[in-house]
């Protein structure tokens, strides 16, 4: 397939996928606050700023905003365009690589992802954010996994669905180390109050979806246990290990190489990973600390989306055979000038 | 529902001069008037928001809210009879061959020039006719392959061609998907009328882009190229490249290789063997043509004439667009075909010849004038709507370029009944028939209605406030 249309596949899924995670970090650290005593203003930045690191926007945030209140917060991450990483900037983006590829996406999928578009720029939308900010979530995750499910039934197994794979995997992995990174920012909850701790893990397995499985496999929530089952469970689909191990399942098919093997960098670097995961326990994260465990991997998963883009998109653009003319490149004002006068 | 519905004094699709039913619109009009207007709006709506789920839309520029809008449709179709398609294809048909007789003709011999069918000096000084590119042959020596001709109907009824368009013509998605979208809300209605389906639009396509490949082994590998996803055609462009099951590149995924056009794919160099742009000549090669585009693709046109891709449409067909060259379409057909042509011109004067200059000079306030090279309702201008000052403006505009400017009487468009705010009213239409040329002529039955939405206007572009219409061309 078209290498620019492979890197429009794999940005579509992955902003869908940051659109659902964000909601669903949102609504944990809402949870979080309902659980907490009353904090004064430097304790609650201090509880959203982990939020605002993940999303990577800090710099973004304090050029808008003065206050760190939770409003403002859910606000930038939410709703406010001025954040590319907001949760309608990521729909919005999501929505527009599928514009882009839609030749190729079903009806189904197409209409999913739109209707998803419009209802967030609706007016209903702004409404239902201020008077019931849970039903909001809880919508933008329910149309998230929608386009999912509904991807999944009518894509075909091509390379396409495994861009598809691939950045919905990496995305998730990427987003599930964020889950767990919040436990290291909360005020006093690691120190102290030994009760805290509970709260907080099950509250982040809420978030993830996962209360239900882990309650299934583990009898205890500690701190060891999440980990194990957020970062090293091989069947829990959020898992860090799990979703790695998609990620290379979907590279070695992209390339024909088999697994275990590697023909290229995002090979190499996938497989690494998946087998320190496969090997490790949380004992490795807490003999580092979790918090650098954490950072670490997420390095590592910047690593491979690089890797990815370096092996499929950057390499065969490099190709450049028929050198044109010198010319100054064109102001994107009279890119978009050329591209409006070519119709009759 | 058409309760006070005045046709006026226009050609009505629907009604005659005496208030009675056309016969083909008797049952579309019994139909219609079972329904209640509650549930017309219902099914109109729901219309709407298909078009806007389907992501049928444009975008209106310099709006900050980047608020999307969908291509105004009217749910009234307009009905066409059996016969009158069959003289139109008949005319269609008769015009392409001769369209394309000529141009193959002045990129060879000119011998219509040597003739002196046809002055020399028109041909030249047409903006989009290529002299690089004379003796170049092309693959079936086609070079409109796809053509949208806009056919209008004068106050008596009368079909006139009224402009040729060979290069990209636009707007065979919304045709489908007008389609799509009345089956939807009026299916019992549609299934009774008997009307000849347009499905196999894409399908004639791709055939034809088969058709052209310069390779006869194997299968071809077919492209559309587009400007970009922030054309306003590019939903259409992913409409037509999904139903034929092709892909649609950007320049930036092409890139030449010793004269063979290849694209950028996961898995290297693929070639490409015919490519159908929707990029005009002036763009999709910066090394021959307009050396800042960004669009197309450096070397193209050198793999173009080594024969080595397909294009459609031809590069250099945009001469016959030039509306000084239509004028003299009749005079091909008669040249190439020794045929009398069976669709008339709107009767159109050159601004160039001495006798028809000083006709027009006096008769601006009751002409219309159009430059040579314009489309999309622009460099226009309507006489008898025109300010003072309009007119003087073009009576300046002529006096300096004569070559680029024509004239043409007023004529009166006809209409047929639209829904416009809560009542029935007669609206002016055009129609814009696809054209397909490959291994034979096809055309898909009917086209697209275009509708002017403000009362009384004459002009039906999308960019000037025009709407559309599904077409029905009945079976027998």
């Amino acid at each position: 397939m078209l290498s620019r249309v492979a890197n429009t596949f794999y940005w579509m899924v992955r902003y869908v996928e940051r659109a659902d995670n964000l909601a669903r970090l949102i609504d944990v650290n809402q949870q979080l606050l309902l659980d907490s005593e009353s904090l004064d203003s430097e304790r609650l930045r201090g509880f959203w700023r982990p939020i605002i690191l993940s999303t990577g926007d800090e710099e973004v945030f304090h050029s808008l905003y003065d206050d760190a209140e939770s409003g403002e917060v859910i606000h930038f991450l939410t709703d406010d365009e001025r954040n590319p990483n907001s949760i309608k900037s990521c729909i919005g983006l999501a929505r527009e690589n599928a514009r882009t590829v839609r030749d190729q996406l079903s009806d189904e999928l197409w209409e999913e992802l739109n209707s998803l578009y419009l209802w967030a720029r609706s007016a209903e939308a702004t409404r239902l954010l201020v008077a019931d900010p849970a039903e909001y979530y809880q919508r933008i995750r329910r149309s998230a996994v929608t386009f999912l499910g509904v991807a999944a039934s009518t894509t075909l197994r091509n390379e396409a669905w495994e861009f598809m794979g691939m950045g919905r995997h990496l995305e998730r992995a990427d987003k599930t180390t964020r889950f767990l990174d919040v436990s290291s920012y909360l005020p006093d909850a690691t120190e102290g109050e030994e009760n805290a701790g509970p709260l907080h893990w099950s509250a982040i397995l809420r978030s993830c979806g996962a209360l239900g499985s882990f309650r299934a496999s583990h009898r205890e929530i500690n701190d060891n246990n999440v980990v194990d089952f957020l970062v090293f469970s091989g069947e829990f689909p959020r898992s860090v290990r799990y979703c790695i191990e998609k990620l290379d399942v979907s590279l070695h098919r992209i390339s024909g190489n088999p697994r275990g093997t590697f023909s290229n960098d995002a090979e190499r670097e996938t497989g690494r990973l998946l087998a320190d995961l496969n090997f490790g326990s949380s004992a490795d994260a807490f003999e580092v600390g979790l918090h650098g465990f954490l950072d670490s991997l997420q390095d590592r998963f910047n690593t491979i989306g690089e890797a990815i883009f370096d092996t499929y998109v950057l390499l065969p653009e490099r190709i450049d055979v028929c050198p044109a003319d010198e010319s100054p490149s064109p102001s994107a004002i009279a890119l978009w000038q050329m591209q409006q006068q070519q119709q009759q | 529902m058409f309760k006070g519905y005045d046709p006026g004094k226009f050609y009505d699709e629907m009604f005659s001069a005496d208030g009675s039913v056309r016969t083909q619109c008797d049952p579309l009009l019994d139909r219609f008037s079972e329904l209640d207007e509650e549930d017309f709006l219902m099914r109109k709506s729901n219309s709407e928001l298909y078009f806007l789920r389907q992501g049928i839309t444009f975008n209106v520029y310099h709006d900050e809210q980047g608020t999307e809008r969908i291509f105004p449709f009217d749910p009234v179709p307009r009905v066409m009879p059996s016969h009158e398609w069959q003289e139109l294809e008949a005319g269609l048909t008769q015009r392409i061959m001769a369209l394309n007789l000529f141009l193959h003709d002045i990129y060879h011999d000119q011998q219509i020039l040597k003739d002196e069918v046809i002055p020399r000096f028109f041909v030249e000084n047409a903006k989009h006719y290529r002299p690089e590119f004379r003796g170049v042959d092309v693959p079936g020596d086609i070079y409109i392959h796809i053509c949208g001709s806009d056919l209008i109907r004068g106050a008596d009824g009368q079909y006139f061609v009224l402009e040729d368009n060979g290069r990209c013509p636009s707007g065979a998605s919304y045709l489908l998907e007008n389609r799509n979208a009345l089956k939807r809300a009026f299916p019992k209605i549609f299934k009774d009328m008997g009307v000849r389906s347009v499905d196999s639009y894409p399908r004639d396509l791709v055939n034809m882009l088969r058709h052209i490949s310069p390779y006869r082994e194997g299968e071809p590998t077919c492209v559309l190229l587009t400007p970009g996803c922030y054309n306003s055609a590019y939903f259409e462009h992913c409409y037509l490249a999904r139903e034929m099951g092709i892909d649609i590149v950007e320049g930036r995924d092409l890139v030449v290789v010793d004269n063979f056009v290849y694209m950028r794919t996961t898995h290297g160099l693929k070639r490409v063997d015919v490519i159908y742009r929707r990029i005009d000549d002036d763009f999709i090669d910066p090394v021959v043509f307009r050396k800042d585009s960004v669009l197309g693709v450096p070397g193209l046109m050198n793999a173009y004439k080594a024969g080595n891709v397909g294009l459609a449409n031809a590069v250099g067909t945009g001469v016959a667009d030039d509306k000084v060259i239509y004028y003299f379409v009749p005079r091909m057909i008669e040249y190439y075909l020794g045929q009398k042509p069976i669709l008339p011109n709107v009767p159109t004067y050159l601004a160039s010849e001495e006798k028809d200059l000083k006709f027009i000079l006096k008769n601006l306030p009751e002409l219309v004038v159009k430059a040579a090279n314009e489309s999309g309702g622009y460099g226009m201008l309507m006489g008898p709507s025109a300010s003072k000052e309009e007119i003087e403006e073009f009576r300046e505009r002529i006096i300096a370029d004569p070559r680029n400017y024509i004239a043409q009487p007023v004529i009166s468009l006809s209409r047929s009944p639209t829904w416009c705010d809560g009542a029935m009213e007669g609206r002016h239409i055009d129609l814009r028939p696809y054209i397909i040329y490959g291994s034979d002529i096809k055309i898909v039955p009917g086209g697209l209605t275009r509708v002017a939405l403000t009362k009384d206007s004459l002009v039906v572009n999308s960019s000037q406030g025009g709407g559309s219409k599904d077409t029905w061309v009945l079976r027998d």
